[in-house]
């Protein structure tokens, strides 16, 4: 089921007071963040955010389509990189 | 003999059906499409007149995103995932199931015939 319209999209408050305010200071700081059910907002647009996945904080550049999406589809949280062929696959593209 | 929407010309099949024929169509937007119009869902094709085939086909234009266009929806909107480079986009980009399904087993429809890995010989 989807969440009702009447609540609206869910974002940390504290989170987006913060982006509010690096916004009016004109201020472009990496945030640090564990919330990754939060919704990104137009308002986030153009910061980057450092999201968690569980390990560390992996940083977000936001652009204008990711607007909708939630922080944490960003940030991935496992590695995997096949099964078998030796170790020099390691890299692995996630 | 009915081309609608471009390439489909299904024949022999109650309207109702040969409608989803159609990318884009399937059985309740083809209803709603011939209530509109006001046809029979259970004629044939063939039995349709000239005038009725033009006003399905002005329906369809004007209110339906069909076949070529609706594919190229689709295709942007994956894209779009894949650009941006959320997860759903990279289980796109690796033709996994991309809601949450079990790849332990089965996604055989989105992985493919089967390809045993075996096990690795030490070296």
């Amino acid at each position: 089921m989807s969440r009702s319209v009447k609540k609206g999209p869910f974002v940390q408050p504290r989170l987006l007071a913060r982006v509010q305010d690096m916004n009016k200071r004109n201020e472009r700081r990496v945030l640090k963040t564990w919330s990754r059910a939060s919704v990104i907002f137009p308002d986030f647009i153009g910061h980057t955010i450092a999201v968690y996945n569980g390990k560390k904080h992996v940083p977000v550049y936001v652009t204008e389509n990711m607007v909708g999406h939630r922080l944490g589809e960003f940030a991935p949280t496992r590695t995997y990189r096949g099964h078998g062929k030796n170790a020099d696959r390691s890299a692995g593209l996630r | 003999m009915a081309r609608i929407a471009g390439i489909d010309i299904p024949r022999e099949k109650r309207v109702e059906v040969a409608l989803t024929y159609i990318y884009g169509i399937g059985l309740s937007t083809s209803q709603k499409i011939l209530k509109q119009t006001n046809i029979n869902p259970d004629t044939r094709v063939r039995d349709l007149t000239d005038d009725q085939v033009s006003r399905l086909r002005e329906v369809i234009d004007r209110s339906v995103k069909v076949e070529g266009d609706l594919r190229r929806e689709v295709a942007l909107n994956i894209k779009r995932l894949i650009e941006i480079g959320s997860y759903r986009g990279l289980r796109h980009r690796r033709n996994l199931p991309v809601r949450g399904q079990r790849t332990k087993t089965n996604a055989r429809a989105r992985r493919g015939p089967k390809k045993t890995v075996g096990a690795r010989k030490k070296k």
